[in-house]
């Protein structure tokens, strides 16, 4: 199984404040990784470095190449794609504009329509609101939204930063199902969550970040029945 | 003051309005795409109107020298840019981009001056001049504090104007110009005389409008440039470039500034600091679209030249001072209707 993304020693500071430290990680292709943590512990700071949003200290390679000093924009053509926290959704516009743009990046244009088709089987929410502008969306319907409008990339790695926030429990599930069956198209993942226990009945792998740093990791399985974090981030006793 | 002079006033101040319409538009895609409230717009209105006299006059206007030097600049820039964060790979383009379109936009307007082309020709010229003066102006001066306040923004915004107004001075002289009517057709509308020139003012304005919807509505460009206007973060992770998006809003803008400029010349006498009156006229109706709104900014921008047109007849040495009264009660509507605007900016 090849390297999708690797991250070496990378360091994020906000002015002089280190928010991640030297922090290692990889996503294999075809593979779920989680990264969960507490609220503050540098979970998002993470992925804003990967997507480029924020400037890092260390190596980082996705698909064998350098990213580190890309754009943004050089790094989504290549596939690295974000759904953010926020959803940064285009709020004024229509679902399918905001579907369609996320398309924008792709050179070859004739495959667009049938991946639309594709989201919106996948999505079918949003085929019956596909003229509805974007901010009139329920927040579930929103979420749904951002991951269609991700998937219009044809991404190649998926970052999802808390993709259950502030979801009712229903939705979450249906959402956590979606993250799962993306597998299934090739996508890798790399999902940033608060909810412990969703993220790891998720993932293949997963890693534990506190105060900027790495202080666990292993496969999922075996993280989920670990004492230490029953106690800390899955509700157990 | 009888029915037939308000009528003759609203005409003269809709064609008038139309004209502010078009500058206005290009104020407010500018602003929603790169937060730079363009004050040099009306500048480019006027610039476009003194070259095409000085390609009527069959003199190689000073635009041309402003284009090439504008070129250099920005071409140096972007070359130091590139070299410095290592992206060697995109030099070609940049060269492309920055100079040799540019060059061979004023190489061609120089060519064809030296044939005499008829009237078509020359407004072509005109705008083909003008069209680069804004872009190549946002990558050497605006692209460098993207990240600035909308303030720190405005206030170069300002500098700028007045670099272009002494410019002016040197390339076009002190003297005013009238350029020749674009048609000497003219009709009777409602028991009142209509020239041909205000009508294709008006008509000139509905187009663009119709063609400005057209492209922000079903082309992919035009989505992404009212992508990056209402969420920036979120069109940068589509892969939308915001200076691309930039220097589309800009040429886009100044095509618009320049028809008006073309437009306004036949029946203003303009000078070569003309710009900054058209420019601010502009402004205060594309505030009364809360500089977010396009069909806002053209209904304020008309309002405004009705206005305008009226308040000269009442007292014509008052007409700027009433035109621009109107901002007061626009700003206190406008700030009582957007009372959550911090809540937005937090977000």
């Amino acid at each position: 199984m090849s390297q999708m993304l690797s991250m070496t020693d990378v360091t994020v500071c906000y002015d002089n404040v280190e928010a991640v430290r030297n922090v290692s990680l990889s996503v294999d292709e075809g593979q779920i990784v989680t990264v969960i943590g507490p609220n503050g512990a540098g979970k998002t700071t993470l992925l804003m470095a990967a997507i480029g949003l924020l400037a890092s200290r260390g190596s980082m390679v996705f698909r064998g190449s350098d990213i580190r000093k890309m754009s943004v924009e050089d790094r989504v053509e290549r596939r690295l794609c974000l759904v953010p926290e926020k959803r940064e959704l285009f709020s004024d516009m229509s679902v399918a504009d905001n579907l369609l743009l996320g398309s924008y990046s792709l050179r070859d244009r004739s495959g667009v329509q049938k991946t639309l088709d594709e989201v919106y089987d996948r999505f079918p929410r949003l085929r019956e609101r596909q003229r509805q502008a974007a901010g009139t969306l329920s927040g579930g319907e929103r979420q749904m939204l951002a991951l269609g409008r991700a998937l219009m990339a044809k991404p190649a790695l998926l970052m999802l930063d808390e993709p259950s926030l502030g979801l009712a429990p229903l939705i979450v599930r249906e959402i956590f199902r979606t993250i799962a069956s993306l597998r299934d198209l090739g996508v890798s993942i790399l999902l940033v969550e608060q909810n412990a226990r969703a993220a790891l009945e998720t993932a293949d792998y997963g890693y534990v970040l506190e105060t900027g740093e790495i202080v666990q990791s292993g496969p999922a399985k075996d993280l989920i029945h670990d004492p230490r974090l029953i106690t800390a981030y899955l509700g157990g006793h | 003051m009888t029915s037939d002079i308000a009528a003759i006033l609203a005409i003269d101040g809709i064609a008038t309005g139309a004209v502010y319409a078009l500058v206005a538009i290009g104020t407010v895609l500018i602003f929603t795409v790169t937060r730079v409230i363009f004050i040099p717009f009306g500048d480019i209105a006027a610039f476009t109107a003194l070259t095409l006299a000085a390609l009527d006059a069959k003199r190689f206007p000073g635009t041309g020298a402003l284009v090439v030097a504008l070129a250099c600049l920005a071409t140096l820039i972007e070359v130091i840019s590139l070299i410095r964060n290592g992206e060697v790979r995109l030099l070609p383009r940049a060269l492309l981009l920055y100079l040799a379109i540019p060059l061979a936009v004023v190489g061609i307007a120089w060519l064809t001056m030296r044939m005499d082309p008829p009237l078509a020709v020359r407004l072509v010229l005109a705008l083909m001049l003008i069209t680069p003066i804004a872009p190549l102006l946002d990558r050497i001066v605006f692209r460098p504090i993207a990240d600035g306040t909308v303030l720190l923004l405005l206030t170069v915004s300002v500098a700028l104007h007045f670099a272009l107004v002494g410019l002016g001075l040197l390339f076009f002289g002190p003297e005013g110009v009238r350029t020749e009517p674009l048609t000497s057709f003219s009709t009777e509308f409602a028991g009142v005389l209509v020239s041909g020139q205000t009508m294709l003012i008006v008509l000139a304005a509905l187009v663009f409008s119709g063609l400005l919807y057209l492209f922000f509505d079903f082309t992919l460009v035009g989505k992404s440039l009212r992508a990056t206007a209402v969420n920036r973060t979120g069109s940068r992770l589509m892969g939308i470039r915001p200076e691309r998006a930039g220097t589309i809003a800009y040429l886009l803008g100044s095509l618009m500034a320049g028809v008006s400029g073309i437009l306004i010349a036949p029946v203003n006498t303009v000078f070569y600091d003309s710009g900054f009156l058209i420019g601010l006229k502009a402004f205060v109706g594309a505030i009364v679209g809360g500089m977010t709104s396009y069909p806002g900014a053209a209904i304020g921008a008309v309002g405004v030249g009705i206005l305008e047109s009226f308040a000269s007849f009442q007292s014509s040495a008052l007409k700027d001072v009433i035109v621009f009264s109107l901002l007061i009660p626009i700003l206190i509507w406008r700030s009582l209707a957007s009372l959550h605007s911090e809540e937005e900016i937090e977000e």
